[in-house]
């Protein structure tokens, strides 16, 4: 049987989310996929689903489900107290669900992106090979009150109780390893003492596709062809703004890339808020 | 012809590699066939080849273990990737509305340049442009081609609503806005065709290495072809060379 979770608030910014979309960059499709790929994966892990399984992705204020059949979920990424029908449970542990439940989140105190993940996941349409929602691609780029959107009912559990301990999140550094990026080298002395040995901020420009940093690096370095990016990749626009590009980043981009965050970083920077700060640590490719 | 190529490793699992830093159609036929041979070799174990003007990025599904191997790999493929023998090039119509109701940019564009209306249609529809890539956005095809004597830079303050279908000049670059974005580049035309659809695999009529060539429409037959391909009813028009 199919079972569906109505949307009863929707959250600041909500969305399903998966691994992502890979092999479709010959038409300029970007990957997306969550934002913070290690919570969004203990989420699916504690459940016991396969890789890339759908899962909710809440931002800052998370939504309040109501679920028609019983289920099993489990939450992960920023800290929260989550309550079913007014009852305490814990992240990071699987949760029995039933018919009619209410999952009521807390205000997030810290910390960006949230995950919900449910047994078999959510099934929401899936283009292009992912369930991931992005504009342009999928039919909806949010989810909004009064949505529902399906799973498959789980009535018999073997109770496993998985849970994790100690979650990634908690270890929310201000230090990022990055990689050199091909521009690197292109940069003065003076400029790469700056930018590994300075604190920088996240700024209030931050969404699904980039984090923009407050703090400006002048650029000398003379413009690129148009040429592949990445997730990770950090950019240095004309007027020395530094962009760090996220999940739903374009395929391609002009501007010089002086850093890779290693993927760690980019789950560590995911969950950073306006005005944290970061410093940027550079590690050599094993 | 072979260049020298420079080999980064880009991430735990992405490679660049990167040709001369000039656009030319002999370096992307290069690109094209190079990427082929890496699709087929690799098969499963990359999950994405990116390409632009003069460079690939080759993802790999995992961590790169040893990186002087992969390099290795990559250029004994490198060394047996044959010329590039064109056994057919698709060139594409497309058709664009010049008329000043459509295109809000056309007659600030042809008096900035000194030119008439006439001339600067006549001069984009002239070249046969070449895809290099797609890229900036789902279906947005980087065309080289464009008659330098219209090249302009770019608006100071972008437009906050260019229009699906928006034929622009950019610098020294054309291109159609596959769907409502803002935008920095001037608008001179519409065009009626859909050149993104996520629901089918093949996302877009047009692939890398194929040319397009633009023709004038009247805004009546720009309607006419609109309600067709609303209606998933129109083919873009294709000759073979």
């Amino acid at each position: 049987m199919t079972g569906s979770v109505t949307v009863v608030r929707s959250g600041f910014f909500t969305t399903i989310q998966d691994e992502g979309r890979f092999g479709f960059s010959k038409y300029g499709v970007p990957s997306s996929g969550a934002m913070d790929k290690k919570s969004y994966g203990y989420a699916n892990l504690i459940v016991g689903n396969k890789t890339n399984a759908a899962c909710i992705e809440w931002t800052l204020q998370p939504p309040v489900l109501q679920f028609s059949k019983p289920t099993l979920i489990a939450l992960s990424g920023a800290k929260i107290d989550a309550f079913l029908n007014d009852k305490k449970v814990d992240m990071y542990k699987q949760i029995q669900v039933n018919a009619n439940d209410v999952l009521k989140l807390s205000a997030c105190r810290k910390n960006m992106y949230g995950y919900i993940s449910i047994k078999q996941g959510f099934l929401s349409p899936v283009v292009l090979d992912s369930s991931s929602f992005l504009k342009s691609i999928t039919r909806k780029q949010r989810i909004e009150t009064g949505d529902t959107i399906s799973y498959n009912e789980i009535e018999y559990y073997n109770n496993q109780f998985a849970t994790i301990s100690i979650p990634a999140i908690e270890r929310n550094t201000k230090e990022l390893e990055v990689y050199k990026g091909i521009e690197f080298d292109l940069l003065s002395p003076a400029q790469k003492s700056i930018l590994l040995n300075s604190e920088f901020t996240i700024s209030n420009t931050i969404n699904r596709m980039a984090i923009q940093l407050e703090e400006n690096i002048s650029n000398t370095i003379p413009p690129i062809f148009t040429s592949a990016v990445l997730p990770g990749t950090v950019q240095l626009t004309p007027l020395g703004t530094m962009i760090v590009l996220m999940r739903d980043c374009q395929t391609t981009g002009g501007y010089p890339r002086i850093l890779q965050l290693t993927e760690d970083s980019i789950n560590q920077i995911a969950q950073k808020r306006m005005k944290e700060k970061c410093s940027f640590k550079l590690v050599k490719f094993i | 012809m072979k260049y020298e190529l420079q080999y980064k490793q880009y991430s735990e699992n992405a490679i660049l590699i990167q040709w001369p830093q000039e656009i030319n159609e002999n370096i992307l036929q290069d690109v094209l066939s190079y990427k082929k041979n890496i699709v087929t070799f690799y098969g499963e174990l990359i999950v994405e080849v990116i390409h632009s003007y003069n460079s690939l990025l080759i993802v790999y599904v995992s961590t790169i273990e040893n990186i002087y191997t992969a390099f290795l790999e990559l250029k004994s493929l490198y060394d047996i990737t044959g010329e590039f023998v064109s056994e057919e090039t698709r060139v594409w119509k497309i058709p664009v509305c010049y008329s000043s109701t459509l295109a809000p940019d056309l007659e600030v564009f042809a008096s900035k340049k000194k030119l008439t209306k006439k001339e600067v249609i006549h001069l984009h529809t002239t070249p046969v442009y070449t895809i290099y890539f797609i890229g900036f956005l789902p279906g947005f095809l980087y065309l080289g081609g464009l008659d330098d004597v219209l090249s302009t830079p770019r608006k100071k303050t972008p437009s906050l609503h260019v229009k699906k279908g928006a034929v622009a000049i950019g610098g020294n670059q054309t291109g159609i806005y596959p769907m409502d974005s803002p935008g920095g580049w001037h608008v001179i035309g519409m065009c009626p065709l859909n050149f993104f659809d996520p629901n089918n695999r093949d996302c877009c009529f047009a692939s890398s290495g194929d040319k397009i060539q633009f023709t004038v429409i009247e805004e009546e037959e720009y309607n006419a072809i609109s309600s067709l391909v609303e209606k998933g009813m129109y083919a873009p028009e294709c000759v073979i060379l």
